[in-house]
């Protein structure tokens, strides 16, 4: 290529340099290639286009032009939702979010408690976005998640510092939801590491016990861990001694995300090559140095993408302890429709409550989708 | 011996230590002691009740916008609070479902459970529970849109019909309909919000549970009028609070709060009127009041308990008219026996 | 693997170094930890179960599955099979397992489809067309798999009543109560009819493996299609010919509250099957893109230098390609699907989670209800898992 231009004639002095012609370069140019490049490639567009247009602005009507943002709340607490009904559905009645969100956000928390809950939460995004930063992936990490968890527990029950104790029962909305998925990583990625080397460990008992706890655990859907943790866990322990409803739930999704997470660290301990196990062994490492040591290190950065994947489908599936009665976010949204004056609002409500999850799923896969080609870059030619 | 092979030895034994550690808490249980009441007495080292209520019922347990559960089976939970600790926010409330319910209770997650139970044969023995009482007396019916034109049960071969599964009202449907005869077409939806979507969605033709629940479903909505509550109730519905079996102190305790509620309304003791209650002559209000007798004490609470339920919820006519008649319910079976004919009667308060 | 290429001194074993009872010893290390790890396991499910079976005496509950026996008295929606609230528990879990199978095949079928057209049209040089699916599958991923079943229950609840019905072709009711559509009525040739075409199919598969053959042998392509359809087409219709020909249609038609007649698809079904397949398509989407990209760019250009068009690039040699990428996580999505159906309980279809979940409420036996629950999901999945490893055996690369 480079000898062709070198000997191509050089552009007269004096006559400006033309550009392009403009069905080449330019927002036509683009079009053209890129939405009418055919007859078959225009039909698609076109009717796309006037689908999406359609569907856009019936959103719009629906969510602001028609939408209503309150409404008046009668002296006995009875909110008047006449209005919101009349609209027949061709509105939204963000009233409904507007009088419920903190109900939904923070569940049955005492009302004058509420900047506890919202702390916790604004901790663990924190918590999630340091977590996220290349500079922190070693053992620094430990350390912070200890004490963020801890300030977070010392936060939601309270009994310190002058902050009066709410019990467990209390809790609801949001924070459960970040407490459920972020406990349970963090107390199932140690479980899973265990679990992995087990599974590629040549002492067979061991092996065997790894294989059948992520088999069964996978072979079978969360919501029958959910009902074990809801039925039937009470009938395990001696009489008279019991653990809280959250805490079992806590306890199945930590069991359940063991099993996943295992096989995506499994993954990484056997994408790495066998010259780093023969390296580590010509040493002389016992087996917890060179695990330590040499072998994790390198195979859990490159697991750091589908553990972020994981991630996000744990916290999709806590919503789940809807179907056994935990007050996470998606309960909490249900029951505030609940009352009598507000029944029948339920897509509003799906509307805000989603949007929560969306928010959050789309920044983790966003964060891990990057990660990944940032990652792989050495593998692009 | 070499330095290493004692140190396997060792470790050995530390390994077997640590395996039974693990199963020594199996040792350590030992039988509640008789005599006193263990659930109270549990209760009072904790410092607070717990019951179980719905996870969601309007009228009955339901939390408000600021998260406050309020409701007649609350209420039932907050006088026994009272009756303990003269405090009616001494009470934690953990959410149930149909489901786990019963887990809940006989687990001793919960102390006691107030959520809308019906009292079967079945439940109070092979469950091992006792019922303390029937607060509310209900049976069930179904509701139909008034454009259907549909005025009796025996109407309904052939409709579909919404129901919630695990209860008893699913066993009463097919019962009722094996032996009316009648084919129906079954929705069946855990979620009470989400059934009664698919009833006014038109998903169903009819709607059944307890009465109750109807007429709180109709009575909300825009136009009442155009619901239809069919005549024939199907079964009995008994509803009230219930505690495990064993301990008779504390399900004596949960029982004769019920009894003084409607002892109060019987005496027209109201939330208002306690404080002059001193001054009244009479001595059924004196006992009630803990002025004469030692009935609190009998029960092992503070003999003024029922002053300080009452004057914090009200009697039983109180807390149903401020719960459950907003809604739509009218007290209908649970008037008052003494003086409007009704099923609700309290043994005497002596 | 001829001899000649195996240095002979590794031909012999290592010699076996006698076991000394020492800590320094691998092997005995092995033992020692396989014992203890073994040993504290076992002893912490002893005590789980001695505490189970304490806590059933102290309450009475019988264990066993002696229920399945007993009349069950649960009104059940939607069967494949004859059931009424007469029949035992044991009929109604199996009917629960029958409608879970039912969503979870169709469901996996439709996913498939509507997964790999997203998955190919992310890479569609329509800039609309890639741009929207990609949001499609960017936004369904993010949301909660029951946020979405809910949401697709309230919208098909906010169809017409079955007397509006909407008739969108003749014989086909969409209304809050299902879509009502037109049914053969089953007779005996039907039935033979099918035999007849799953014989069809045997026959033709065996006629394209001899065709193969012989075209392996002289280089000879030979038309399979014609045997193919004589085989899967004539069978069956000469079959019912000869058996009478019956042509009898149920149609549905409304009377009283319900449309009667005809097959229906119920809205707690239609919900959720299509919050599934829509779903699990945007996984599989992601899937099936990630397979196309895995193929060497080369072998489209090849193609292409060969004369084939776009369509056939992607069916003859991307496609065949991408399947060995694209299998495997395949599996898995096939079996999130199934585990996911469970959430059916929410929005009252009845599977078997929620058939079985009403009847240890009702009969208060939680251990047995729960080990059903994961019985049939773990002979489902284990079921999909050998039938993915074989077909992926099957179309892996056979290397040299």
């Amino acid at each position: 290529m480079s000898d062709i231009t070198a000997n191509s004639p050089p552009v007269a002095a004096g006559s400006p340099p033309r550009s392009a012609p403009i069905t080449a370069v330019g927002p036509i140019a683009w079009l053209r290639t890129n939405l009418f490049s055919g007859w078959l490639s225009t039909a698609v567009t076109l009717v796309l286009g006037y689908l999406v247009i359609r569907a856009v602005m019936g959103f719009v009507d629906w969510a602001f032009i028609n939408a209503i943002w309150s409404v008046p709340v009668a002296p006995n607490g009875q909110a008047q939702t006449q209005a919101c009904r009349e609209l027949q559905g061709s509105g939204a009645c963000w009233a409904v979010v507007t009088e419920k969100h903190r109900f939904m956000l923070f569940g049955t928390y005492p009302y004058e408690q509420h900047w506890r809950p919202a702390l916790v939460c604004i901790l663990f995004v924190a918590l999630y976005i340091v977590s996220a930063l290349k500079r922190f992936w070693n053992w620094t990490l430990v350390p912070i998640w200890i004490g963020t968890l801890t300030a977070i527990g010392v936060l939601m029950w309270g009994g310190l510092f002058g902050l009066p104790y709410v019990p467990q029962e209390r809790w609801g909305g949001l924070p459960i939801t970040l407490i459920l998925a972020t406990f349970g990583l963090a107390f199932a990625f140690p479980l899973s590491i265990l679990v992995a080397l087990g599974r590629r460990s040549s002492l067979p008992a061991i092996k065997v016990l790894c294989i059948l706890y992520v088999e069964l655990i996978r072979g079978v859907p969360l919501i029958s861990l959910l009902f074990m943790a809801s039925v039937m866990f009470p009938l395990f322990l001696p009489e008279g001694m019991n653990i809280d409803k959250l805490l079992r739930a806590q306890i199945a999704i930590i069991l359940f995300a063991g099993a996943y997470l295992a096989e995506v660290v499994r993954a990484g301990l056997q994408a790495l090559p066998k010259g780093q196990y023969e390296a580590a062994d010509a040493m002389g490492l016992s087996y917890w140095q060179k695990t330590g040591l040499i072998i994790l290190p390198q195979a859990l950065r490159t697991v750091i993408p589908p553990l972020v994947n994981t991630f996000i489908g744990f916290f999709k599936d806590t919503s789940l302890v809807l179907i056994i009665g935990i007050f996470d976010l998606l309960t909490a949204g249900k029951t505030a429709i609940v009352e009598p004056s507000w029944q029948g609002f339920g897509i509003e409500v799906y509307v805000f409550v989603g949007s929560i999850y969306l928010v959050f799923c789309f920044a983790m896969s966003k964060y891990s989708a990057g990660l990944e080609s940032d990652l792989n870059r050495h593998r692009r030619r | 011996m070499t330095q290493t092979s004692r140190s396997t030895f060792l470790r050995a034994i530390g390994a077997a230590l640590i395996a039974g550690a693990v199963s020594a808490p199996a040792l350590a249980q030992q039988p509640a002691a008789g005599g006193s009441s263990p659930t109270v007495d549990a209760i009072r080292a904790r410092g607070t009740l717990i019951c179980g209520v719905n996870t969601g019922l309007a009228g009955f347990a339901q939390p408000d916008s600021q998260g406050v559960w309020r409701g007649f089976d609350v209420d039932y939970c907050r006088a026994v609070a009272i009756a303990l600790f003269n405090d009616p926010d001494k009470v934690r409330f953990v959410p149930t479902t149909a489901q786990n319910r019963f887990t809940a209770l006989q687990s001793g997650e919960v102390d006691m459970l107030s959520r809308n139970t019906t009292w079967t044969l079945s439940r109070d023995t092979s469950l091992g529970f006792d019922f303390t009482g029937i607060n509310f007396y209900d049976g069930q019916g179904f509701m139909v849109k008034a454009s259907l034109g549909v005025r009796s049960a025996r109407e309904l071969n052939g409709a579909t019909i919404c129901v919630q599964p695990g209860t008893t009202t699913e066993q009463n449907l097919t019962d009722w309909a094996r032996a009316s005869r009648i084919q129906f077409q079954p929705v069946v939806i855990e979620r009470l919000e989400e059934v009664v979507n698919a009833y006014l969605s038109g998903r169903c033709d009819a709607y059944t549970t307890d009465v109750s629940g109807l007429a709180a479903t109709r009575a909300v909505q825009a136009r009442p009028a155009d619901h239809v509550i069919l005549p024939e109730v199907i079964s009995k519905e008994p509803l009230g609070p219930l505690v495990r079996h064993g301990d008779q102190r504390f399900a004596d305790l949960v029982r004769w709060v019920h009894f003084g509620l409607i002892t109060a309304e019987e005496l027209a003791i109201t939330s208002q009127n306690i404080g002059q209650a001193a001054n009244d002559a009479r001595p059924d209000v004196q006992r009630l009041i803990g002025r004469s007798g030692d009935l609190g004490r009998m029960l092992g609470v503070d003999n003024a308990f029922m002053v300080n339920i009452v004057s914090r919820l009200g009697n039983y006519g109180q807390i149903f008219e401020r719960n459950l008649v907003p809604i739509g319910i009218q007290r209908g079976p649970n008037a008052l026996w003494t003086t409007a004919g009704g099923l609700q009667y309290a043994p005497p308060f002596r | 693997m001829s001899d000649t290429t195996v240095d002979p001194r590794y031909r012999r074993k290592p010699p076996k170094r006698p076991l000394r009872l020492s800590w320094a010893d691998e092997r005995v290390r092995g033992i020692v930890w396989q014992i203890l790890v073994v040993g504290a396991i076992g002893s912490v499910i002893w005590w789980l179960w001695s505490n189970t079976v304490h806590n059933l005496e102290v309450r009475r509950i019988a264990t066993g599955f002696g229920f399945l026996n007993r009349e069950a008295g649960l009104p059940i929606a939607e069967s494949l099979i004859e059931y009424d609230p007469t029949h035992t528990y044991f009929r109604a879990l199996l009917v629960g397992v029958l409608n879970t199978l039912k969503v979870a095949v169709v469901g996996i079928v439709l996913a498939t489809i509507l997964g790999t057209l997203i998955g190919i049209a992310r890479l569609s040089k329509n800039y609309l067309v890639a741009k929207l699916s990609a949001f499609y599958v960017e936004v369904i991923r993010d949301l909660p798999l029951l946020l979405q079943l809910l949401f697709w229950y309230t919208i098909l609840q906010g169809l017409p009543g079955p007397r509006q019905a909407l008739q969108p072709i003749e014989g086909v009711f969409l209304s809050n109560r299902g879509m009502k559509m037109p049914a053969l009525v089953w007779e005996n040739a039907h039935t033979a009819a099918m035999v007849a075409f799953v014989a069809g199919i045997v026959l033709t598969w065996l006629y394209a493996r001899q065709a193969r053959a012989k075209q392996m042998a002289d280089g000879q392509p030979r038309k399979v299609w014609p045997a193919a359809v004589a085989l899967m087409a004539g069978l069956p219709v000469l079959t019912w010919q000869v058996m009478g020909a019956p042509w009898e249609i149920d149609w549905p038609a409304l009377r009283g509250f319900n449309f009667r007649g005809g097959m229906n698809i119920s809205p707690e079904y239609a919900a959720l099957l299509i919050g599934l397949v829509t779903y699990t398509a945007g996984f599989i989407a992601e899937v099936v893109r990630a397979g196309i990209l895995s193929v060497n760019q080369g072998q489209w250009e090849a193609a292409q230098a060969l004369g084939l068009r776009h369509g056939s690039v992607l069916r003859l040699i991307v496609m065949p390609q991408a399947l060995r990428v694209i299998i495997p996580p395949m599996t898995s999505n096939y079996l999130n699907l199934t585990k996911n159906s469970s959430l059916a309980v929410a929005i009252g279809y009845q599977d078997i989670v929620s058939i079985a979940n009403t009847t240890l409420n009702q009969t208060g036996q939680a251990i047995e209800g729960i080990a059903i629950i994961m019985a049939v999901y773990l002979s489902i999945s284990l079921s999909i898992s050998l039938f993915m490893n074989w077909y992926n055996a099957k179309i892996a690369l056979v290397e040299r």
